[in-house]
């Protein structure tokens, strides 16, 4: 486990470092003024904005909008950081269309009306062409009907419950189904696991979840059975009692989706409680890099986590994006599944805008299914026309430093579907 | 499943209840001196907790990065640090903020908010938003196991020894101290009081701090079975009130009887049913004792 170096540590070989020495030499060039206002002139604004978006021949405004106090700060941070240096770069590129982004950053401080009426200033006041934001479910149905009313349009980063499709949302993470069922499926398989245990938060996400995994592992795919299902209320810091349920039902699976502060004391108490990698096999999906760095790797390390992207991935995509955020954001910083996914935001609507040829929301909604994005740092990804991205499902183990080791891979991307036949 | 099984699971629920009863307890205790003595509502008694659990993840990190032999070591001397920041904090606040309204309750609870939102964010600015996990010594980490299948967690049995240690102590200096005199006859009636010749501001003073301290031991103790975070104070707060107020303000021997009562019901129920309902039982225990008893388990014999 611990004998494979970490990739991110292993020093970039010369060849790699040549590569990044010229990329950076490149941008200057790139980012020459001359160059950005030819491209400019050729997508005259008038054409490129038939809809009183905030766009002018040298800039383009949009809209960040998270929770950067509050408790959901605590997860929000990464999709921030991760947002404007996927900004930062694009501008340093030349912009989208020859224009500059600016941001306006908006605090939803955590509180779903708060995101509402922040979401409707973006949108009313601001005219964004665009809002990168929202983490929880809770957030993102607060501000929806802004948005589709205002017709407005929100890169959502998080993995959620799936149900839900619109038109004015892209979601760059994965719905339930590429998240779940991949990783039930490798349980099964390379875990033998017949008997599943399932813990999660008592909120909508944890619920619908483990309701695709019960319908999954009794009747689609026939895994076995479920041996317990549990639910505990948001904040929950004791364990013990559910900890010997566990182990009254010695299930082959812990199924795992607690969140928040819960999260620290559940995999605290379990190691307390004897139940650690060697002897217990469990699958969350519900920890990432970030959430790590509160439980400690020494409470969660041989522990599998189902995502689609790990820090510790092996490409030059991400190499560079993990030498960039590091670059920006302190050596000590790390980067969860979600904060790619954030990062993936801004670079798709580049795409998309480029395609469409405009920033009209409706030509973005129109365009945005087939846009395809080969620099992802979790690879290659595409837009599905139901506005949810095609991805690959990995599992990572989880070491002592924190990191992931990838055990497994999706062969190909799974396509997103947020209403499962089968699982309702 | 064998008797041994069910033995071993009895036994460890059994030990689930009673370390839930000690963080119950350890929660309570620095409450039951400042809400329950002093009648102040200290809604920021959370972020004490709060400041106790990011002093042992500062000594934490100061240890592996200046002292790394000593990492098997710092965990008690982090404690008693944790003791003394929240104590010198604690009588800072209550000479800054609290003395100013000791006899205006009400408001007493909105500048309690206001401070803990304002430390909230303090923590933030400082250790991040994220929450921090300190390198616990490895002689607090997993189990001991007296028999196969037999786990019994370690950082339970650290808690419930701290929790008797200082409810100990604090039994001991509140009726067999100088000081445990002059808090119960302030308590009692302060004008009284006064005419004795205490100095009751000065009592009030060191009384705070005292809970704030242990509030901060209370942190520290958390830091080894639950999360630490700018919020993490939060989660520990209405536990807080609701075994003070459910064992009856100003009465000790009431804390500890209602942290007892709270904790093995929840602990039973979240064994026999989900951990929600067994949440809404207990509630649903306490509201009904409270509305036949509103003085609470044991009132406090004190005429005012």
């Amino acid at each position: 486990m611990a004998d494979k170096k970490d990739p991110i540590q292993t020093p970039l070989t010369d060849e790699q470092r040549r590569k990044v020495l010229m990329g950076m030499a490149a941008m200057p060039a790139m980012m020459m003024p001359g160059m950005a206002l030819a491209q400019a002139a050729q997508f005259p604004t008038a054409k490129v904005n038939t809809s009183k978006l905030a766009v002018t021949d040298t800039e383009v405004v949009v809209g960040q909008l998270h929770s950067a106090t509050g408790t959901m700060a605590i997860s929000e941070t990464g999709s921030i950081q991760a947002e404007q240096l996927a900004i930062d770069q694009i501008n340093a590129m030349g912009g989208v269309l020859g224009r500059k982004i600016r941001v306006i950053k908006e605090d939803g401080a955590s509180d779903w009306p708060t995101f509402a009426e922040k979401s409707k200033k973006l949108l009313v006041q601001d005219k964004v062409a665009c809002v990168f934001g929202c983490w929880t479910s809770a957030s993102r149905k607060a501000v929806l009907p802004i948005f589709e009313k205002e017709n407005g349009m929100l890169y959502y980063p998080t993995f959620y419950e799936g149900l839900e499709q619109s038109k004015n949302v892209i979601y760059t993470g994965q719905e339930a189904t590429q998240q779940i069922l991949y990783g039930l499926d490798w349980a099964a398989k390379e875990k033998k696991a017949k008997t599943f245990f399932l813990v999660g938060s008592d909120y909508i996400w944890p619920r619908t979840s483990m309701k695709i995994a019960r319908k999954h592992i009794e009747s689609v795919a026939k895994l076995g059975k479920v041996a317990g299902e549990e639910y505990y209320p948001l904040g929950h810091t004791n364990f013990n009692s559910l900890i010997n349920k566990i182990k009254l039902a010695k299930p082959d699976c812990i199924f795992a989706a607690v969140v928040g502060g819960s999260n620290v004391a559940f995999y605290k108490q379990l190691k307390a409680a004897g139940i650690t990698a060697d002897k217990q096999f469990l699958l969350t999906i519900s920890v990432t890099e970030d959430e790590v760095l509160g439980i400690g790797g020494e409470n969660i390390a041989g522990f599998y986590s189902s995502m689609k992207y790990f820090q510790s991935l092996d490409n030059a995509n991400n190499k560079a994006f993990v030498e960039a955020f590091k670059k920006a954001y302190g050596p000590k910083s790390v980067i969860g599944d979600v904060t790619q996914a954030g990062y993936l935001g801004p670079w798709i609507w580049k795409a998309t805008v480029e395609k469409a040829g405009s920033f009209d929301v409706d030509k973005i909604a129109a365009a945005s299914g087939g846009i395809e994005l080969k620099t992802a740092p979790e690879g290659y990804v595409k837009v599905h026309e139901n506005h949810h991205l095609w991805s690959k499902a990995r599992i990572g183990q989880a070491q002592l430093d924190g990191q992931f080791k990838v055990v497994a891979e999706s062969p190909e991307l799974i396509e997103p579907n947020p209403f499962p036949k089968g699982y309702q | 499943m064998s008797l041994t099984d069910i033995m071993n699971i009895t036994l460890m629920q059994g030990f689930a209840g009673l370390s839930l009863f000690s963080v119950l307890l350890l929660m309570g205790l620095g409450l039951a001196i400042i809400f329950g003595q002093m009648g102040v509502i200290n809604m920021a008694h959370g972020e004490f907790m709060t400041i106790g659990a990011y002093t042992i993840y500062m000594f934490s990190s100061l240890t592996e990065t200046f002292l790394p032999g000593f990492a098997s070591m710092y965990f008690p001397f982090a404690i008693v640090a944790a003791f003394c920041i929240a104590f010198v904090f604690g009588w800072f606040i209550e000479w800054a903020l609290i003395r100013h309204l000791y006899k205006r309750p009400l408001d007493t609870l909105l500048a309690t908010w206001g401070l803990s939102l304002a430390m909230q964010q303090t923590f933030r600015s400082t250790f991040g938003a994220r929450e921090v996990s300190p390198t616990l010594p490895d002689w607090l980490l997993g189990s001991w196991a007296p028999a196969e299948g037999l786990d019994i967690p370690i950082n339970g049995l650290f808690v419930l020894a701290l929790t008797a240690l200082v409810t100990g102590g604090v039994l001991l200096a509140l009726y067999r101290s100088r000081w445990g005199l002059r808090v119960r006859a302030t308590v009692a009636n302060r004008p009284m009081a006064n005419a004795t010749g205490i100095n009751t501001s000065r009592t009030d003073r060191l009384t705070f701090a005292i809970g704030c301290g242990i509030a901060g031991v209370a942190g520290a103790a958390f830091t080894t079975i639950g999360s630490t975070g700018p919020t993490s104070g939060s989660l520990y707060i209405v536990d807080a009130f609701l075994v003070v107020t459910f064992g009856g303000a100003g009465s000790l021997l009431g804390t500890v009887a209602s942290a007892f009562g709270i904790a093995q019901t929840q602990s039973i129920a979240e064994f026999f049913m989900t951990g929600s309902m067994a949440k809404v039982l207990t509630l649903m225990m306490i509201v009904t004792i409270l509305m036949l008893r509103p003085q609470g388990l044991f009132a406090s014999k004190i005429r005012r």
